[in-house]
């Protein structure tokens, strides 16, 4: 039937985090390869930050990911703050919390409206949209401030963050700033409506069925909780280490990872399918009718929830922005000998750190494990049957180019944040 | 018109980020004075034509770096150093003061993946007209230079 060969190339896959190739190649309608080659340069950080003070390890780590940064910063300092049993306060988490929902709601709301919304209408840019479709693009802006103000009221600024420090914050925002972030949400708020039924009427699909795994908890908050998994096992943050293996893809410079020997997902998808009972109860109100569409299987749902997450974002920020903020130092850092886990939600999905100090609180080890390198091997899975599912339907190969790219994005990877490291360095 | 482009190295790409956090507040102001021809977050176009100003974010890491970077200089007027990557290595170039045993765990890898021996800023390799400095470059500096670039430019 289809007696031919088939090859496709993609250079430098745009409107993606990061630098990366995808090659294709197919025979009488089966795929025979399929990598996605990340060409982004390796940094070696894991390495760099050996040896370091523990203080320095959130603001080197940082720089692995600009759009991320925050969930870097905050997953580095849980890791800190566990090796030398610090705890800090109810207001620190607070704080928290209110950041990485400012930067998952900017985060999100670049990849939807910038990175995804061109696909939608057949444009390769933003930058292209006619006058009706720029309402849109207002839109995403608009967002995009109101996170990036509420990110630089609590952290200093939207991208490394320099006011979270181990133990607390360098600084605590002030009534007014506060005051002004809320209103900013407020504004906002319907323009979130809208995008979400604009991503629940895609009708681009995808389905398979495979397994999840998320941090989750009571209030759907990306920093607290216990890592689950679609099967229904329950782990605790620090035992992350027995459940997952790394891969080494040859082609990249990136390694992917394995949840017990099998390919997983995680990211926005995972976490509406696992939990969204503990949405915000304003969330869950008003996105009540597209909530439905969860437990999904179709990876183009991914950008639906993550529009899902930006109205819980703001409903969640709303009502945290009412806490009675007052001055208060951080918690002093007592060092010691040992090991600390950090696990957070990152927007696109769970991210591990895991440090090992010796007894000055020094560096000797860490390893690192992001939410990209554990959607990899999936990722190149789905390319792969999706375009033997277009071959048989005898499409054209600039549609499949187009579509696999569409597919490609929806996972909304981030490829600084995969190649940052060296070593496998597995516990 | 002023035609512009982004470029980017080895970094975190967080500055040409903070450019599109000017955007929210500028992207209709530049709309009809500025041509972001390209932008590789933003929109798919690869080829690199002539350029008035060439925005470079990131350190250089590799011999097809080098070469690409040649290219952007060959066709723009003016380059500027986005960010202190590209100004002055960091954080990048950390690895090049590794001690011999770090130099020597990454050493298989810098050699697989074609590194050169030092990561370097950009003006190692070109002649730069302007940098913008800081990790990330801060909104605000971003946007008085970009009024000095078009009254230059317009
Ligand atoms: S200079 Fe800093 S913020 Fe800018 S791209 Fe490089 S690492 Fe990221």
């Amino acid at each position: 039937m289809h007696d031919e060969e088939f090859e496709l190339e993609i250079k430098n896959v745009s409107k993606i985090e990061g630098h990366t190739h995808l090659d294709v190649k197919a025979r009488n309608g089966k795929v025979s390869s399929c990598k996605l080659k990340i060409s982004e340069n390796k940094r070696f950080f894991t390495t760099a930050i050996k040896g370091a003070k523990y203080s320095m390890v959130p603001v080197t780590m940082s720089r692995i990911c600009g759009t991320c940064s925050s969930a870097h910063v905050l997953c580095a300092t849980e890791a800190v703050e566990n090796a030398f049993g610090v705890k800090p306060s109810e207001q620190t988490f607070v704080l928290r919390n209110l950041l990485m929902y400012a930067s998952q709601l900017r985060d999100h709301a670049m990849h939807l409206y910038f990175f995804c919304l061109p696909d939608l209408f057949n444009k390769d840019s933003v930058l292209d949209f006619n006058e009706q479709e720029l309402g849109w693009v207002k839109d995403g802006f608009d967002l995009k401030a109101a996170g990036n103000l509420l990110a630089t009221v609590i952290g200093g600024r939207p991208i490394h963050p320099h006011f979270p420090l181990i133990g607390g914050f360098s600084k605590i925002p002030e009534k007014a700033a506060l005051e002004n972030a809320k209103k900013q949400l407020i504004a906002v708020r319907p323009k979130i409506l809208k995008i979400i039924n604009l991503f629940y009427n895609d009708k681009s699909t995808f389905k398979r069925k495979t397994n999840y795994v998320a941090l989750v908890n009571n209030d759907f908050n990306y920093l607290k909780g216990v890592i689950k998994t679609a099967k229904g096992t329950l782990i605790n943050e620090e035992n992350y280490g027995d459940h997952l293996q790394k891969v080494v893809l040859p082609y990249s410079t990136a390694l992917g990872v394995e949840f017990e020997s099998k390919e997983y997902m995680v990211g926005s998808l995972a976490r509406m399918n696992l939990n969204k009972e503990s949405l915000n109860k304003n969330t869950l109100r008003d996105a009540k009718k597209y909530l439905s569409e969860f437990p999904s299987d179709c990876i183009f749902r991914n950008n639906l929830a993550q529009a899902i997450e930006m109205l819980h974002d703001l409903d969640a920020s709303l009502e945290l922005l009412d806490y009675d903020f007052k001055k208060e130092a951080p918690v002093e850092v007592k060092v010691r000998a040992g090991t600390g886990v950090g696990v957070v939600e990152a927007p696109r999905g769970t991210l591990y750190y895991h440090i090992e100090f010796d007894s000055s609180g020094i560096v000797k080890n860490a390893s690192i494990c992001i939410p990209t390198q554990q959607n990899i091997i999936h990722l190149e899975k789905d390319v792969a049957s999706y375009v033997e599912q277009m071959l048989a339907k005898k499409m054209s190969k600039t549609r499949i180019g187009h579509e696999v790219e569409k597919m490609i994005r929806a996972y909304d990877p981030c490829m600084s944040c995969a190649t940052h490291f060296l070593r496998i360095n597995w516990i | 018109m002023m035609k512009i482009g982004f470029f980017s190295f080895t970094c975190c790409e967080g500055c040409t980020v903070m450019f599109i956090e000017l955007l929210n507040k500028k992207f209709f102001e530049y709309a009809s004075k500025v041509d972001i021809q390209n932008i590789r977050v933003l929109r798919s176009n690869e080829t690199i034509g002539s350029l008035d100003i060439a925005f470079v974010e990131g350190a250089i890491s590799t011999q097809s770096e080098v070469k690409k970077l040649k290219e952007i200089r060959e066709k723009s007027q003016m380059v500027v150093a986005l960010g202190s990557g590209a100004a002055n290595g960091y954080p990048s170039n950390q690895r090049n003061s590794f001690d011999e045993t770090r130099k020597k765990e990454i050493a298989p890898l810098v050699k697989k993946l074609h590194q050169l021996d030092e990561i370097s800023p950009i003006s190692k390799f070109v002649k730069v007209d302007d940098q913008i400095n800081g990790c990330p470059v801060s909104e605000d500096e971003l946007a008085v230079k970009m009024e000095g670039y078009l009254k230059k430019f317009s």
